[in-house]
Formats: C-alpha cells, sequence, structure tokens
C-alpha cells in the first residue's frame, strides 16, 4: 500500500492541516445536525424526521468505504462483478420487501433492539444463543471496522503525500487512532444519550441521512466530472470501454450467484443494517418508499464506477492503486475541490459505517454479555431502575470505546493487508451464518434452539476455517502446509477444498460449505429436538405476527392451534387435568384423541378453567397469545408468568415429595417381595440339600447295618456293600464341596488368581482331565487348535473348572452314537468365545431356562451322578471373572457359549 | 409263600438295600423306578403294600398315592411312603393323601423291616 500511496500522480493541491481543519468542520456539521435532530425528537416535533427520505438515506449505511472506494477499485480489477454488491440488497427491496416488513413488524412487536436480541427472543430467550451472534457480530464486523479506518487513513495519505515535499509525512497510524477516538466519542454522544425502550437514535440517523447525501453527491460530481470533463461524453466513455480490457472480462455465473445471495443475506443480517432497517423503523410504511427509492441510491452511486475506473487505469501511470481513483483522478486533474468533495464523500462513508456498526454492536455487547454478569455478580438484582440505567449506558459506552479500540489493534496488526474488497466479502460471509436462523426464525414454527445453535456454530466454525483464518495470508494463522495438504496431511479437509471438492474459486467454496452445512445443521437439529414452551410461544408470535397484532375482538377466527392450547393449559392445570378436558372435549366433537377443533365455545370453557388457577387477567392474557386478537405483549405475560413460577416451584415441590413417597413405598414393597421370593427360594434350597445329603446317607445308613448285622451276607455281598457306602461318601464330600464352593462364589469372596495364558492351553488341560474321569464313555473331541491361540488373563484353574464340566456334561449327557463334541474358540466384537456344541439330542427347550439354576439336574439321578450344582458353578465362576455362560439353542445338540474378556476386568496390573 | 412288596423308587443303591433287608425276611420285591409309570405297575399286578418314594422322576410319589387312594382295587392298599425331605408338611401331606405310615430317609433297617411286617400282616 506505501509504494502506491508513493506513486500518485500529481501537483501540490490541499494542504494537509487545512484537509484536517475541514474534517474537523464537517463534523461539527454533523453534531449540529444531531444535536438539532435529538431537540426536535425530545420536543415530540418529529415531523420531516419521521419521513421516509430519512429512513430511504439510512439505509445508505450499506454503502461504506468500501462501496465509496472500493467499487472502483473492484470494477478495475475484476470488471462488472462489483454490481452483485448491489444486486443483492435491490433484490431483497423490491423482491422480498414482505419479508423485510415481517422483520419490522416483529422488531416492533417484540422490542427487539438487534438481530442478536431477535434470535435469542425468538428461540426462547435463550442467553446463550444471544452471547453466540453477539460474538460472531463483533468477529465479522471488526475487520470491517479497520477497513472503514484503513480508507480514511489512506485518503488522507494521498494528501499528505503530496504535502511530504515540503514537510514531514503525518504518522498513518496516528491519524487512524485519531479517526477511532473521534469516532468513539460522536457514537458515545449520539448513540448513548439514552436509554429508550426502543432503542432509535433519531441524531443519529439524521447525520448519517446527511452522510448519505453528501456521498452520494460527492460520487455523482466525480462522475460527471470524469465523463465530461476529462472524457468527452458518455459515448467516449464507451469507446474507451471498448478498448480497455473491460470488454473481455467474462462473467462467473457461480461467482455472481455467490456474491449476490452473500450481498442479499448481509443486507438483511449485518447488525448495522439491522439497526438502521429495523431498530430504527420509526413507520413500517417507509419500507414502502424505500423498497424502490433505495435501489434507485444504489443504482445511482454505482453509475459513473465503471467510468471513473476505466479513465483511473487509463490516465494514470500503471501501478496506481485503484481503490484510491476517486481522489486521485480529480487529483490528477488539478481540480482540487472536486477532491475535497471527493474526500469529504468517503469520510461519510467510512465514518457513518463505523457509528451505526458501533451502535448495534455496543447494544448488543451490553445486553447480552455485559449486562448478564453484571448482574450475575451483584445478585441483589435490578431493584433500583436508576441504578440499572446508568450501568447499562456505562457499559454501552465503554463497549463502543472498546470495540473501536478492537477495529483500530485489527488495523495496526493486519498491516493494512489485502484489497478493500477481500476484506468485505470475509465480513459479508462471516454475518451471514445468522441468516438461517433468522429466516427459519420469522418463518418456521417448527426452528428450535438447539437446531439454532447447531446451524450457527457450524456455519460459523466452518467460514472460520475455510475463509476468515486464511485469510491473513498464509502462514500468519495457518501454516501454507495445512492450506496444501490439510490439517495432520489429511487432504479432504483442506480449508479451501473441503470434502475433496477442488478448483471452485475460495469465496463460492467457503460460502457453499459454510451455509449448507449451517443449514443443514439447523434444520436437523430442530427436526429432532423438542421446543420447550416459550419456544413455541415465542416461535408462534414471530411467525404469525400478522395474525397476532390484528385489532380482533373475541376469540373468532382464531389461528390457534390445540397442541399449543393444550400444552399450555398442561402447564397451568397440570397434564391430567389438562388432557382430561381436552379429551372431553375431543369426544364431545366426535373424535377421538386430545385435539379437539379450536372453537370459540372451547376457548371459553378453558377460560374459565384456566382463570380457576391463575385469575381472569392473565388467562385472557395467555390465551390471547396463543389465539390472537390481544395486545399483551411477550413480555408483559413473562412478569406474570415469573409470579406464577413460584407457586408453580412451590407445587412441583409438592408433587416430587409425592412422588418421593410414592417411589419409596414402591421400593418398600418390592424389596417385601424379594425378602418373600428370597425365603421361598431358601426353603426350596434346603430342602434340596436335605434331599440330596439324605439319599448318600440312606444308603450308608442300611448297608453299614447290614454289614453290622454280619451273619448271612456272603463275602460276595459284604464286598459289594462297602464298595457302595465308599462310593456314597465320597459323593457325600463332592456334594459339600460343591455347595461350599457355590456359596463362596455367590458371595463375591472367593479369592482368583489372575495370570497371562493362553485359551488353547486351558481348553488342553480340561480335555485331558475329562479324558481320565473313571467310567466315562469315550466322547470325541473336535478342536482347531491354531484358533485357540489366544492369549487371555484370568484365573486359569477356575476356567479350567467351567471347561471341565462343559466337556463332562457332554461325555455324560450326549445321547449320540457316535458323541462327539466340538470346541470352537474365537475373538468376537473384543470378547473370546468359547462354544461347545455336541451332537446330541440337546436340551429340551422348555428345560433351557433352568439349567443354570441349583439343583436342576434334569434326567435321572443314577446317570448324572452329580448333584446338579456344575451348571450352577460354571455360572457363578464365569460371572467373577467378567464373562458369562448361556445356552446356544438351535445348534443341534447340547450348545453351550462361554463369553469373557481377554483380560478379566479385576486382574489389574497382572503381568 | 411269602407276601409280595412293590419298591416303589429310583435310586439304585437304596434299592438294593431295601430288597435285600426285605428278601432276607421272606418277602417277595418288585422294584419300579419310574413315577409316570408307577400307577400302572401297581394296578398291573396289585401286590401286598407298596414302598412309595416322595421324590421319583417325572411325577411325586404324593401324585401316585392320591390316584391310588382314588381307585376301589387299591383305596385300601398299605403303603409305607420314605422321603428324603424330612420336613413337617411332607408328613402332613403323606397322611392326607391317605398313606398308611410315613418313613424319614435315613432309616433304620429294623424299623423298616417292622413297618412292613405289620403292614403286610393286615
Amino acid at each position: 500500500m506505501k509504494t502506491t500511496v508513493q506513486q500518485i500522480w500529481g501537483k501540490t493541491v490541499v494542504p494537509f492541516n487545512i484537509l484536517v481543519l475541514v474534517c474537523i468542520l464537517y463534523v461539527i456539521l454533523l453534531f449540529l445536525v444531531a444535536f438539532g435532530a435529538e431537540k426536535r425528537a425530545a420536543k415530540g416535533q418529529l415531523g420531516w424526521l419521521r419521513s421516509p427520505l430519512i429512513y430511504t438515506l439510512s439505509l445508505s449505511v450499506y454503502c461504506t468505504a468500501w462501496t465509496f472506494y472500493g467499487a472502483v477499485g473492484y470494477a478495475a480489477r475484476s470488471g462488472l462483478e462489483f454490481v452483485t454488491i448491489y444486486l443483492g440488497p435491490t433484490l431483497v427491496m423490491v423482491g422480498w420487501w414482505w419479508a423485510l416488513r415481517k422483520l419490522v413488524r416483529i422488531g416492533r412487536a417484540q422490542r427487539v433492539t438487534s438481530v442478536a436480541d431477535l434470535i435469542s427472543s425468538r428461540y426462547g430467550k435463550s442467553n446463550a444463543l444471544g452471547v453466540i451472534v453477539t460474538v460472531m457480530a463483533v468477529i465479522g464486523t471488526t475487520p470491517y471496522i479497520a477497513l472503514q479506518l484503513q480508507s480514511v487513513t489512506l485518503s488522507f495519505a494521498v494528501f499528505a503525500n503530496e504535502r511530504s515535499a515540503g514537510g514531514a509525512l503525518p504518522d498513518l497510524n496516528s491519524t487512524a487512532l485519531w479517526v477511532a477516538a473521534g469516532l468513539a466519542v460522536f457514537t458515545i454522544v449520539f448513540g448513548t444519550r439514552s436509554l429508550d425502550a426502543n432503542e432509535r437514535h433519531h441524531g443519529v440517523v439524521t447525520a448519517i441521512a446527511l452522510e448519505a447525501v453528501v456521498k452520494l453527491a460527492a460520487l455523482l460530481a466525480v462522475g460527471v466530472f470524469v465523463v465530461w470533463g476529462v472524457a468527452d461524453g458518455p459515448s467516449d466513455i464507451l469507446a474507451r470501454i471498448d478498448t480497455s480490457h473491460f470488454s473481455q472480462w467474462q462473467i462467473k455465473g457461480e461467482r455472481w450467484f455467490t456474491l449476490i445471495f452473500l450481498s442479499a443475506a448481509a443486507f438483511l443480517t449485518l447488525p448495522r443494517m439491522f439497526q438502521v432497517l429495523v431498530v430504527e423503523n420509526v413507520n413500517e410504511r417507509h419500507l414502502a418508499t424505500a423498497s424502490w427509492a433505495f435501489p434507485l441510491y444504489l443504482f445511482l452511486i454505482s453509475l459513473f464506477v465503471v467510468p471513473i475506473a476505466v479513465v483511473g487505469l487509463s490516465a494514470l501511470p500503471e501501478g496506481t492503486n485503484p481503490d484510491l481513483f476517486v481522489l486521485t483522478v480529480p487529483l490528477n486533474y488539478n481540480a482540487e475541490g472536486l477532491a475535497t468533495l471527493a474526500f469529504l464523500g468517503g469520510f461519510s462513508s467510512a465514518t457513518s459505517m463505523v457509528i451505526i456498526a458501533a451502535i448495534a454492536l455496543s447494544t448488543m455487547v451490553s445486553n447480552h454479555i455485559v449486562m448478564p454478569i453484571w448482574l450475575s455478580v451483584r445478585k441483589v438484582g435490578a431493584t433500583v431502575s436508576g441504578d440499572v440505567r446508568g450501568v447499562v449506558l456505562m457499559s454501552r459506552r465503554v463497549s463502543i470505546g472498546a470495540i473501536l479500540a478492537l477495529g483500530y489493534l485489527y488495523y495496526r496488526f493486519s498491516g493494512g493487508g489485502g484489497a478493500l474488497a477481500a476484506i468485505g466479502l470475509v465480513s459479508f460471509a462471516g454475518v451471514a451464518q445468522v441468516l438461517p436462523a433468522l429466516l427459519g426464525g420469522i418463518f418456521w414454527r417448527g426452528a428450535t434452539r438447539n437446531g439454532a445453535v447447531a446451524g450457527l456454530i457450524i456455519g460459523f466454525s466452518v467460514w472460520a476455517y475455510s475463509m476468515f483464518i486464511p485469510s491473513f495470508g498464509e502462514g500468519a494463522l495457518m501454516s501454507s502446509a495445512m492450506l496444501t495438504d490439510g490439517p495432520w496431511g489429511i487432504g479432504w479437509l483442506r480449508p479451501q477444498a473441503l470434502f475433496g471438492i477442488q478448483g471452485l474459486d475460495p469465496l463460492v467454496h467457503a460460502v457453499f460449505w459454510s451455509m449448507a452445512l449451517n443449514t443443514s445443521a439447523f434444520v436437523i437439529g430442530s427436526l429432532v429436538s423438542f421446543p420447550g414452551p416459550i419456544e413455541r410461544l415465542q416461535g408462534a408470535q414471530f411467525v404469525n405476527v400478522f395474525e397476532h397484532s390484528g385489532t380482533a375482538r373475541g376469540w373468532q377466527g382464531s389461528a390457534a392451534e390445540a397442541e399449543d392450547l393444550l400444552v399450555m393449559a398442561q402447564r397451568i392445570l397440570g397434564a391430567q387435568q389438562a388432557q382430561a378436558l381436552f379429551q372431553a372435549e375431543s369426544q364431545g366433537q366426535g373424535r377421538d384423541g386430545y385435539l379437539p377443533d379450536v372453537t370459540a365455545d372451547f376457548i371459553g370453557k378453558l377460560e374459565r378453567e384456566l382463570t380457576g388457577s391463575v385469575g381472569a387477567a392473565t388467562a385472557h392474557a395467555m390465551l390471547g397469545q396463543i389465539i390472537g386478537g390481544s395486545t399483551v405483549s411477550v413480555h408483559d405475560l413473562m412478569a406474570v408468568a415469573d409470579e406464577t413460577a413460584q407457586m408453580l416451584e412451590y407445587s412441583s415441590q409438592l408433587e416430587a415429595k409425592s412422588q418421593e413417597l410414592a417411589r419409596t413405598g414402591r421400593q418398600l414393597r418390592d424389596a417385601n417381595e424379594k425378602l418373600k421370593e428370597l425365603s421361598i427360594q431358601k426353603d426350596a434350597f434346603l430342602s434340596q440339600i436335605s434331599h440330596e445329603l439324605r439319599t448318600p446317607m440312606t444308603s450308608i445308613r442300611a448297608f453299614s447295618e447290614i454289614l453290622m448285622d454280619g451273619g448271612d451276607a456272603g463275602d460276595e455281598y459284604r464286598q459289594k456293600y462297602s464298595t457302595i457306602i465308599h462310593d456314597e461318601t465320597i459323593r457325600l464330600t463332592r456334594l459339600l464341596d460343591d455347595l461350599l464352593d457355590l456359596s463362596v462364589l455367590e458371595n463375591g469372596q472367593v479369592t482368583l488368581n489372575y495370570s497371562s495364558a493362553n485359551l488353547n492351553d486351558i481348553i488342553s488341560s480340561a480335555v485331558a482331565a475329562t479324558s481320565s474321569l473313571d467310567g466315562a464313555r469315550a466322547i470325541s473331541i473336535l478342536r482347531d487348535g491354531g484358533r485357540e491361540n489366544l492369549p487371555i488373563t484370568t484365573d486359569a484353574d477356575r476356567l479350567r473348572q467351567v471347561f471341565i464340566n462343559l466337556i463332562a456334561n457332554a461325555t455324560k449327557y450326549c445321547d449320540a452314537r457316535v458323541p462327539e463334541l466340538a470346541i470352537k474358540a474365537r475373538l468376537r466384537g473384543g470378547m473370546l468365545v468359547v462354544d461347545f456344541v455336541d451332537n446330541g439330542s440337546g436340551i429340551a427347550k422348555r428345560s433351557q431356562s433352568v439349567i443354570f439354576e441349583k439343583f436342576s439336574r434334569l434326567s435321572d439321578h443314577a446317570a448324572a451322578g452329580g448333584a446338579g450344582l456344575g451348571l450352577a458353578i460354571c455360572r457363578e465362576i464365569m460371572t467373577n471373572l467378567g464373562g458369562q455362560i448361556s445356552y446356544l439353542p438351535g445348534q443341534g445338540g447340547g450348545a453351550f457359549r462361554v463369553t469373557m474378556p481377554p483380560i478379566a476386568p479385576k486382574a489389574g496390573a497382572v503381568k | 409263600m411269602g407276601k409280595r412288596v412293590l419298591l416303589i423308587e429310583d435310586e439304585p443303591n437304596i434299592i438294593e438295600a431295601i430288597r435285600f433287608i426285605l428278601s432276607r425276611d421272606g418277602f417277595a420285591v418288585d422294584t419300579h423306578s419310574d413315577g409316570s409309570t408307577a400307577l400302572q405297575a401297581v394296578q398291573a399286578k396289585v401286590p401286598d403294600l407298596v414302598i412309595l418314594d416322595v421324590m421319583l422322576p417325572n411325577r411325586s410319589g404324593f401324585d401316585i398315592l392320591r390316584d391310588l387312594r382314588a381307585q376301589a382295587e387299591t383305596e385300601n392298599l398299605p403303603v409305607l411312603m420314605l422321603t428324603a425331605r424330612g420336613q413337617k408338611k411332607d408328613r402332613e401331606m403323606a397322611e392326607r393323601f391317605g398313606a398308611s405310615r410315613f418313613m424319614t430317609k435315613p432309616f433304620s433297617n429294623s424299623e423298616v423291616l417292622k413297618s412292613v411286617r405289620e403292614l403286610a400282616s393286615l
């Protein structure tokens, strides 16, 4: 930039000091105009202050220094593309003025103070959303403010450079600092004079309107000078356009579409635009005038852009900064007065933008960030209203200072790099992220807070990642490796080629992805989440704003939905009573369900019911809110709701208490049932044990008595009977062992010895142990040793016990002619799975559920030999090892599945 | 000729023991070990005495007893019940269903013999 400044042509013109003097005089004029307007407004003599002309002119805050200087630069660089920046707002004003009217109506009905306030209010007064939008707006606008400071500073430099031959070059940074400070003072004085309920600033708006006239006049004057002073009229200009490279520029469809969309979106969502369009609007009908007058303004201000650019390109030496043609072309032809007027036009563009942006942002920062913090720090709350007013004003003033300081710092540290238009577009794309939540909020009742939060955060993140951060230049905030290879070398995350889509213009790419993901997240988030009661209420208020602000009395012609009424009635009457009321009405109308037709009769009935709970006024107000025909604002309603909240709180405490009692009663009943159940189980268990112990003891006693009788039993019998006594003793011992084992396992008192082992080894040793069982029939065991080769950390002895039990069971019970048992081990889903499948007839379906219970032996005692505790013990062991054992139905034969983690959960740090 | 005893019991060792004791004393002992077919076994050839275990595979001894008492030909047949579940309610149930005598395992050989003798001679 500095090099181009030095290359500016021309002779000595207006001295720098005089220029500063002109500026100061101009600012004093603005002060006087603003002050006069405030005075008139205070006396209630609004008069011409209320005219649609002032409103239309104030909209021109859209045209900043970017438009004033940058449009010519843009045209010089990229041809006709600059037109898109005007086409977007024009399309909105002409084609979408009804949407604007809705926004304005909502803004007035809800006393909205900013775009953040609108979003927060629509989505259930969510301050989180307010903060998100505020932060986004500040981040998106700061570069834009810096841009204005830069343009003013550059235009000063143009004159300063002329002067530099005879004196020192003034410090550009200190110029910017002075401009920023001056703007801060002006904004604070006129932006925070009072705390109007509807945040209107007549003084500022009037001053802005004056600035709008100045910038239009300046640009038209330069244009006329260029066309008829420098060139020989329009035909000469057309001839010059033909010979210049202008005619060769081609219109790139996707870029044009994106730019028009962006500028249209920004027109609605830019904090400063929202401020003048919605907040400062004094009469809805002004929109009708503005819908044709503002496009006309835009047409006039863009009329001479191309001629100035063409003449600048041909008359000034190559390398001259085209962003400053508006100044340097008149200077080049020694038109000092005109150059000064152009300078004032640029100055006006920059200052008007900064002032309105600072007011809008400071309202947001103060309302959504500073005040909530202040109120929560000062727990006492806002009891004295005067006290709070002071705090609000102070926080706005500090916010204005902070925002301008931020803009100045950005200007200082970004080094003033990048063409004006580029910074502006980054800013536009950032604030455009609010669009889905904004439009969804006023046209779609299904839009929810969660959807809005998701859309905003995702859209803003994608914008920051693919556009904002790269805009600082390669290597500044993002390494060039990241730009070319993606983060961590992940190609599809490259900031300028997301999801592998390459070859798009970076702007188109960033806008497409951020808006697409933003909108998707918003819609999906809204569809999957359910709005709260305040959200529903506000949604109805916003979407049906025109119905609601009608004046019809009574409950006829209502657009109310039974569902909304039910939701509200449930809050007040309680779910059961409300549902009963609705259901009865619904049945009276001859239909099912809870949603009757909303007839006048029914509403009257509902009102009487509600009156019993909350009083007549509140009931009427609440119904009025949902049905329409009432002028109570949501704020009033919320005040009522606050008072009711205590009552609700109290009753919900009661409800919670009684629920707790009921819960305790239920728990006691459950516990009692469980005890009974346990007692029955205990009896059954004791009876079973008794039986299992008495049976072998019977044999032992009977045979020992026979032996004691001596005499006539022969040796053969003696031998046989002592063997039976011996075997039955062993059976008793084993039974006692099993019982003790089970008891220890069930109580969790078992000591497990964890070690690292191989599943293959454990299965092998289990197979070896069962093959030596005496009296066992031969069973072929089929294994796949390779697949069993799995490491495991567990209690190997206990696991082997389970395997032995299963193999022994198969050996005992498999009734196939040639019995076979297949053991299949594998790792599945992170768990070790071992299946034992035999080729017998399996276990009957009705018995499958009981086999793991104690003493659930299915066949007759003789064949089994055990006491029926084996599988119960297996189950307890597996539970202790963090796994499980189950019967696998439908495998043909008897089939058991043992599942366990490779490392037993309690194994801890076993090596 | 000795009186005929039908022993309905499923534990092989206990069958063996009772058969030994009663045979020694001159009784003819038949055995049956399945609960579901026990009733038919009795009816096929009504013995002088039945020794009936309570916990049998497939059918409880109590059910068999009740069926026996419901039929004219076995209404008064002496039945000695044996059970390994020595609880009071088992004894009560045996009495209610009409058991001639009730004994808990483990039993004394001499008592079994004495009971069988007394019942068989009725």
